[in-house]
């Protein structure tokens, strides 16, 4: 379960103020989708979970099973169960995607006190998995990310949460820049891992993922704070009338455009 | 008038140590070497070409005192090589392989050869021919004063590779090897060296290359950081012949490794690679390289793929030349070099420069400073991939396209081993 309380965070080099009191929780075994106009901070909520810097938490908590997340460096962290998809995948020339992932793998196995797989165990362990998402084997020998299509970026994401079994996933904007059929994969995929034991957060613009993706709670997110929460006839509601009548109830104006 | 006055006394007590072997072949070629010497004196640090790099500790009578270094596994193991070994520059017959017996190639010592006719056509020659338009004064000395070395005459495709092993035992050995290399034609063979050599080395390897004959050299300096060592290959390299080198350098407080290459026959190529990991604590790291490559002949193609890690005020130099003779049409000419700063306090200093005088040719030189990506590294660390771990991952990342300059698969996971190993022990 992860329990977020009162979670302000600035820009650590600036003065701006992004997160001002933002309180959720999402039970194991639970899919939460957080919706919210752009800027709002769901990426900032999400890379302050997982431990990026140029980040300030002001006061708050995050506690992921008992332990506090935002005391922990971004690798103990992963340890702890917590994976990102990124909105925007990081490319690491030089490091073949499938380095990248069997050191990831047995990093964290290593740091949970578990044996590192085999690389016989790995290898057919991945390609199942990429088979599944349609990623072909020369993909997996190229650089991290290096030269892949948008598309292609938001699989291999998939692929690395499936590899690495996180027991809290947040996915950020998986769904944009996917074509129909890829945005089914990826739905097959998360669907696959859902368990009791491993929650999702689900950060989205459109309400078509969601139909793939079955949520049980989705949260309306705008100026740093959840607005508000209900079941997945939220996300339809927004869907069809947009977000000015939420945010008005709120007395957030929406910013000019 | 005093600057020539300081340089001639610098360099009388320089010789005023050394013991110049007298007779053999080499006899003549070392008595011209050293009236270049006289006439050229030892660089000071206001010649350009020494502008970054200090060239003191190797003109000084003495070397500077080094700590021996702790054992090291041995590299190579496996290899199937020809294992030649210098402790401290003397050769250890005992701890080496038979000199003769392979087909293909032939290997005597300098020091044991009074008559060997290949060598005495190459001995000095190269070295001499690598003067313009640049003194390299070292190497003048060298040919002057080499104590030994080895004569290496390449018939055959030769399988096995030489691999001279240096050993590093006394504080205070000051070594001047010269190894003479002749390929002939449709010859091949692969060099491989490593290990620490002594507290101060000064090495010369002067290699021909016949026509469509093939060298390899890998060659792996330290880890030794306390030692200084200055090191030259000189090479000719005739037509449809080909020429590779790669050096890692792990350490070594200060190094210069000068590579001079002469492309002299139509369709040549030459291909010189270096990985270079500094760490500037405990006594500073310096590392040089100097590279001079002259397009003599048509169809030449020519590679610089140089790559330093530098951290703890550690300063990497970076010389490199590409001269396209008039006439040296349809040259293809290559050059980057590159560095990646751990911290503020190092430094890398790149000189690339290209002079050409043919129109039809294509040259291309590059040179960047750049730190580690803040992004890269917390994209892996949110994998799970620990701080440390995630930078010597981004740093054999930065290392690859020098590393991938190795032709031979096995020598290339060799080296990356080394490397591997080196991360893991130098982390922080
Ligand atoms: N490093 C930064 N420097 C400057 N501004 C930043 C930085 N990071 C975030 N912001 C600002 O904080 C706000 C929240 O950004 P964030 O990326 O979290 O929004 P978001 O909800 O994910 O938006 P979107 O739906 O467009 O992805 C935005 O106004 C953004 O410009
Ligand atoms: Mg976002």
């Amino acid at each position: 379960m992860l329990e977020i309380r009162n979670l302000h965070v600035k820009l650590e080099d600036q003065d701006k103020v992004i997160l001002k009191g933002l309180d959720l929780t999402v039970e194991s075994g639970s899919v939460h989708a957080i919706m919210g106009p752009n800027g709002s901070g769901k990426s900032t909520l999400s890379y302050v979970l997982s431990g990026r810097d140029g980040y300030e938490v002001t006061d708050g908590s995050a506690v992921l099973d008992g332990q506090e997340l935002l005391d922990m460096e971004p690798e103990a962290r992963a340890a702890a169960g917590l994976f990102l998809a990124f909105q925007y995948p990081v490319e690491i020339p030089g490091v073949g995607n499938m380095t990248f992932l069997r050191t990831a793998v047995n990093a964290q196995r290593k740091a949970r006190g578990e044996e590192e797989l085999s690389s016989t165990d790995f290898l057919k362990e991945i390609r199942a998995k990429a088979k599944a998402l349609k990623i072909d084997a020369e993909m997996l020998k190229r650089p991290v990310n290096v030269g892949f299509s948008g598309g292609e970026k938001k699989r291999n994401e998939i692929l690395q949460m499936a590899m690495l079994e996180p027991k809290m996933c947040i996915l950020d904007e998986t769904d944009s820049g996917l074509d129909v059929d890829a945005m089914r994969l990826v739905a097959d995929g998360v669907n696959a891992l859902r368990s009791p034991e491993r929650s999702f957060i689900v950060i989205t613009h459109y309400q078509r993922l969601l139909d793939h993706i079955k949520p049980d709670v989705v949260h309306i997110m705008a100026d740093g704070r959840i607005l508000q929460t209900g079941g997945p006839e939220l996300a339809l509601e927004v869907e069809k009338n947009g977000y000015a009548d939420i945010l008005k109830a709120h007395g957030i104006v929406a910013e000019e455009a | 008038m005093m600057a020539t006055l300081d340089k001639a006394t610098a360099l009388d007590a320089r010789l005023a140590r050394l013991s110049v072997p007298a007779g053999g072949f080499a006899a003549k070629a070392r008595r011209e070497a050293l009236e270049r010497l006289s006439a050229a004196g030892f660089p000071g640090r206001r010649d350009e070409y020494w502008r970054w790099t200090n060239p003191t500790a190797f003109a000084a009578p003495e070397p500077a005192r080094a700590e021996v270094p702790a054992a090291q596994p041995e590299m190579f193991d496996g290899f199937g090589r020809i294992r030649l070994v210098f402790t401290d520059g003397v050769f250890d017959a005992a701890a080496s392989d038979a000199l003769s017996g392979e087909e293909g190639i032939e290997i005597t010592r300098l020091a044991e050869a009074p008559d060997v006719n290949w060598a005495a056509s190459v001995y000095g020659t190269l070295e001499a021919a690598g003067q313009v338009p640049v003194l390299r004064p070292f190497a003048t000395l060298n040919t002057v004063a080499a104590t030994d070395g080895l004569l290496i005459r390449v018939t055959g495709r030769v399988k096995r590779p030489v691999n001279v092993i240096y050993r590093h035992k006394s504080e205070v050995s000051d070594p001047i090897l010269h190894h003479v290399i002749r390929l002939e034609p449709g010859a091949e063979m692969t060099l491989l060296e490593n290990g620490p050599s002594g507290a101060r080395f000064n090495k010369v390897i002067e290699v021909e290359v016949a026509e469509g004959a093939r060298f390899h050299h890998i060659r792996a300096q330290g880890p030794d950081h306390k030692r200084q060592a200055i090191t030259h290959i000189f090479a000719r390299i005739a037509e449809g012949a080909l020429f590779k080198s790669f050096t890692l350098t792990v350490n070594g407080r200060l190094t210069r490794n000068e590579c001079v290459l002469w492309l002299d026959g139509d369709n040549a190529v030459a291909h010189v690679a270096g990985a270079a990991l500094g760490d500037g604590a405990d006594g500073g790291f310096h590392h040089d390289d100097t590279v001079f490559v002259t397009h003599d002949a048509l169809n030449g193609e020519s590679r610089q793929v140089f790559k330093k890690v530098l951290k703890n005020a550690a300063v990497g130099v970076f010389q490199g030349k590409i001269l396209v003779k008039p006439g040296a049409q349809k040259t293809d000419g290559y050059q980057i070099s590159q560095s990646l700063l751990l911290d503020a306090a190092s430094q890398f200093l790149g000189k690339p420069e290209l002079e050409i005088y043919a129109d039809d040719v294509k040259c291309s030189h590059g040179s960047t400073t750049g730190a580690i990506d803040p992004t890269a590294l917390y994209y892996l660390r949110s994998r799970g991939v620990p701080l440390e771990e995630a930078k010597s991952l981004l740093v054999l990342s930065f290392l690859a396209d020098a590393i991938d300059e190795i032709e031979d698969p096995a020598l290339k996971d060799e080296i990356v081993a080394r490397l591997e190993a080196w991360l893991a022990t130098h982390r922080g």
